[in-house]
C-alpha cells in the first residue's frame, strides 16, 4: 500500500519583523496538531532541520529591499507549488516601504556612520511586484486564526475564508460603538481590509489600518469626513502613510494630501 | 586538521537573518564574525516628521517578538521629554504587560529554541516526542504570557492598547481575575521550568563579564532605574551615550554597541539577575537556589535557567498586580507636547534597550535613536565564541558548528531588533 506524503511547508524571511511568522509558533494549541498535518522542511527561525524543495505551501513574510533578496524571491517562488504572502511587509512592502517617498541615500546617513557598506534598493516593495503570489494575509501582523484557517483550506483544496470587507462590517458586528460618529475619533475603519476583529475600536480607538485597503475603498471620502473633524492635511498623510503605506489606494490618498499642504 | 572553518550561513532558532564565520588557523582562533544580514529597514530615519503620538505603534514593528519593550522604552522616552509621569494602576499596568511578553519571549526561547540544542534536537517538534511532557507544559506556559498581552494589549503581536500617557481602555477588575487562575498554574510550571532547566547538560564555561542593567530602588527592573553594572557604572538613563558608543563593521547590517572605555558589555537576563537578585520575589530566589543557581553567575548556558527564573518571577508579580489593582477612572494621563529631548530605557527580555527622541513644539520627531539589546551583546557573543572554540576544539565539524550555534543562542539574539541586525561560517584553514 502507499503511504501519502505528507505536504512541506516551508518559511521565508525577507525584510521584516519576525511577526507574522512568530504567529505560527504562537498558535499554542495548534502547533503539535499543524506539525502532524505537515512537514515542516523549511522554517529557521523554529528549525535546525532543512529538508529540500519543492515546497508544497510556502509562507513569505517580508519585503524586497535589496538585490540578493530580489534574486532570492525568484528561487523561492520556483521551489514552491502554492505561495502565500503573509503581512503588510509581504504584500504591501510594510512600514519600510516609507522610504519610497523620500530619497534612500540620506536615510542610510542618518542610521548607519559608513553607508558605503550598506547595499539597500530604493523602494521596498511587496512580493506580488516581483512573483506570481497565489494568496495572501493581509495584516501588521497577520491574526494567526486567519493563518490555521489558509492552511487547513490549502490542505483540503478548498478557498481560505478570509472576507475581504471593511473593519466596519467586524466592527458592527460586535455591536461596538463607531469611535468616529460617537466621538470624533479619526478611524480607518471603513476603507481597511477585515481580520483583526475590529481590535482597535474595542479598545476605544480608532482603526490604524494594519490590515490595509479594503476591496474598492473610497479613501478621499474618508479623508473629507476627517477633514470636517479638523484633521490637517500633514495629518492626513501621516494617517494613510504607516504600515501599508505603498499599497496603491492608501499611497494616492496620502499623496494628494502632501500635494496640498506643500 | 589544525586549520578549520566553521561556517553557519544561516543561524536557525533565532529571530531574523544571520551568519556565523570562525577561522581556525594552527589550533587558535583566528577570526569570529556574526554577520547579520537581515536587511536594514531604516526607523530612525523615517521616525523623523512623525507624531510623538505614532512612536509606539511604529517601533512596536522592529520586533515581532518583543513589540512591547519597543512601546514601553518610548512610551517613557515621550514622557520623559514633556515632564509627564504615569503612576499608580496605569504604571502597575504596563508592568503586567511587560510580565506577559517576559513570560511569552522566555518561554519560547526556554523550551521551542534553546532546550533542543541542550538535549539533541534539531527543533522543539522532534523534542516534543520525546519529551512531550516538557514541550505541552512550555506551549501552555507561553500561551499564558500571550494570553496577558492580548488582554491588556488586544492582541499578542504588536499591541494596539498602549500610547504616551498610558492606555486607550483600562480593563475592568474583573476581566483581569480571568488571568489569576491560569498564573496560580504558570508559578508552578515556571518552579518546575526552574527544576527541568537545571538538569540540562552544561558546559563548564565562564567569563569575567561587565553586567550592564536597570536597577530601581525597590522591584525587579521593566522600565525604570538606574543604570548599573559589576564594574562601578551607576548613571541615569540620559546619560546612556555619554558612556556608550555605536560602532558601525563592515561585514554585518547590525551597529556595534561598546562602553567607550571598557568595550563589550552584556546585557539581558543574566545581567539583571546578577545586579538585581535581592529585588527577586522569595520564591524566585528559593527556586533559583533549590535549583544550584547562585546569586552571581558567570556562565552564559546558565542563561537559560535565569530566564525561567524571570519568567517565575514575572507569573508571581503578575498574579500581584492583579490583586492590588484597582480600575483607575482615567485611561491615558494627558500630555502637552513641547520641544525637547526625553530618553527612555527599558528591560526587553533580550536585555536593555534604550531610546532617545527630540521633539518639536507641535510633538514632532526631529531625531530618534534606537539602541536594541543585540546590538549591545554582539562583542560579547563574538568573545564569548574566541574563548569557547578552545574547549571544543577536538569536536567534528558538524559537532562544533552546533556547539557553536548553542553559544549564540544564550543571547536568545534577535536579528530584527540590532537591524538597524545575524548567519555562522567557520573556516579551519
Amino acid at each position: 500500500m502507499e503511504v501519502a506524503r505528507k505536504p512541506k511547508l516551508a518559511v521565508w524571511k525577507f525584510a521584516s519583523c519576525d511577526g507574522c511568522q512568530l504567529s505560527l509558533l504562537d498558535c499554542e494549541e495548534e502547533l503539535l496538531t499543524i506539525a502532524g498535518a505537515v512537514e515542516i522542511a523549511y522554517f529557521p527561525e523554529a528549525s535546525r532541520a532543512v529538508l529540500k524543495g519543492p515546497y508544497d505551501i510556502s509562507l513569505v513574510e517580508g519585503s524586497i529591499t535589496t538585490p540578493h533578496d530580489a534574486e532570492r524571491i525568484h528561487q523561492v517562488r520556483r521551489a514552491s507549488k502554492f505561495l502565500v504572502t503573509i503581512g503588510a511587509c509581504a504584500t504591501a512592502g510594510g512600514i519600510q516601504a516609507l522610504r519610497n517617498f523620500r530619497d534612500v541615500r540620506e536615510f542610510h546617513r542618518v542610521v548607519y556612520a559608513s553607508p558605503h557598506y550598506i547595499e539597500t534598493l530604493n523602494k521596498s516593495t511587496p512580493i506580488a511586484d516581483h512573483v506570481f503570489v497565489d494568496f495572501e494575509l493581509r495584516g501588521c501582523p497577520i491574526n494567526k486564526h486567519q493563518l490555521v484557517e489558509a492552511l487547513n483550506a490549502l490542505l483540503h483544496g478548498r478557498k481560505p475564508n478570509t472576507p475581504a470587507h471593511s473593519v466596519c462590517t467586524e466592527c458592527k458586528r460586535r455591536g461596538i460603538v463607531c469611535v468616529m460618529v460617537a466621538n470624533g475619533t479619526p478611524c480607518l475603519g471603513p476603507v481597511t481590509h477585515a481580520g483583526c476583529g475590529a481590535l482597535c475600536p474595542a479598545y476605544h480607538r480608532g482603526c490604524y489600518g494594519c490590515f490595509g485597503p479594503k476591496e474598492s475603498p473610497n479613501p478621499a471620502s474618508l479623508a473629507d469626513w476627517w477633514s470636517r473633524h479638523g484633521a490637517s492635511d500633514p495629518q492626513l498623510v501621516r494617517l494613510f502613510r504607516s504600515f501599508n503605506a505603498y499599497a496603491e489606494p492608501f499611497r494616492r490618498e496620502s499623496e494628494a494630501h502632501e500635494q496640498s499642504s506643500s | 586538521m589544525s586549520n578549520r572553518a566553521v561556517r553557519v550561513p544561516y543561524l536557525a532558532r533565532v529571530e531574523g537573518e544571520t551568519a556565523l564565520e570562525i577561522k581556525i588557523k594552527d589550533g587558535n582562533v583566528n577570526d569570529v564574525r556574526l554577520k547579520i544580514f537581515e536587511p536594514p529597514r531604516f526607523f530612525e530615519a523615517f521616525l523623523r516628521g512623525r507624531d510623538y503620538s505614532e512612536a509606539p505603534d511604529i517601533t512596536a514593528r522592529i520586533c515581532g517578538i518583543c513589540p512591547v519593550a519597543y512601546q514601553m522604552s518610548s512610551v517613557h522616552a515621550m514622557e520623559d521629554a514633556f515632564g509627564a509621569k504615569v503612576e499608580g494602576p496605569l504604571r502597575e499596568l504596563r508592568r503586567l504587560l511587560y510580565c506577559g511578553e517576559w513570560i511569552e519571549s522566555h518561554v519560547l526561547h526556554i523550551y521551542l529554541l534553546h532546550a533542543p540544542d541542550f538535549l539533541g534536537f534539531q527543533d522543539a517538534i522532534q523534542m516534543a516526542q520525546a519529551h512531550p511532557a516538557a514541550v505541552e507544559r512550555g506551549l501552555k506556559l507561553k500561551k499564558i504570557g500571550n494570553d496577558i498581552v492580548q488582554l491588556l494589549g488586544g492582541r499578542e503581536i504588536h499591541p494596539i492598547n498602549v500610547r504616551v500617557g498610558g492606555f486607550y481602555r483600562v480593563p475592568t477588575e474583573r476581566e483581569l481575575q480571568t488571568l489569576v487562575e491560569p498564573l496560580q498554574w504558570a508559578v508552578e510550571a515556571a518552579e518546575e521550568t526552574v527544576r527541568w532547566s537545571s538538569t540540562l547538560p552544561f558546559p563548564n564555561f565562564e567569563r569575567a563579564y561587565e553586567f550592564v542593567a536597570l536597577r530601581h530602588p525597590e522591584e525587579y527592573p521593566f522600565c525604570e532605574g538606574r543604570l548599573v553594572s559589576n564594574r562601578g557604572l551607576d548613571i541615569a538613563v540620559r546619560e546612556f551615550e555619554e558612556f556608550f558608543l555605536e560602532e558601525h563593521v563592515p561585514y554585518t547590517n547590525a551597529l556595534h554597541s561598546a562602553h567607550r572605555k571598557r568595550g563589550a558589555y552584556h546585557v539581558g537576563p543574566l545581567a539583571r539577575y546578577n545586579l538585581n537578585y535581592d529585588r527577586l520575589t522569595p520564591r524566585a530566589q528559593a527556586a533559583a537556589q533549590s535549583a544550584g543557581l547562585p546569586p552571581i553567575c558567570f556562565n552564559p548556558f546558565k542563561s537559560i535557567i535565569v530566564r525561567a527564573v524571570e519568567t517565575l518571577y514575572a507569573c508571581e508579580e503578575a498574579l500581584r498586580i492583579i490583586s492590588q489593582y484597582t480600575r483607575p477612572a482615567e485611561a491615558a494621563v494627558t500630555m502637552t507636547p513641547r520641544a525637547a529631548t526625553g530618553f527612555g530605557c527599558s528591560e526587553a527580555p533580550r536585555g536593555l534597550l534604550y531610546h532617545r527622541y527630540t521633539l518639536d513644539d507641535q510633538g514632532l520627531i526631529t531625531s530618534a535613536k534606537i539602541v536594541p539589546p543585540t546590538s549591545q551583546n554582539q562583542k560579547t557573543i563574538e568573545n564569548d565564541l574566541r574563548e569557547f572554540v578552545p574547549t571544543v576544539m577536538h569536536l567534528s565539524d558538524d559537532e562544533l558548528t552546533w556547539q557553536c550555534e548553542q553559544a549564540v543562542r544564550n543571547y536568545d539574539p534577535c536579528i530584527s531588533c540590532a537591524t538597524h541586525f545575524l548567519k555562522l561560517k567557520v573556516t579551519r584553514e
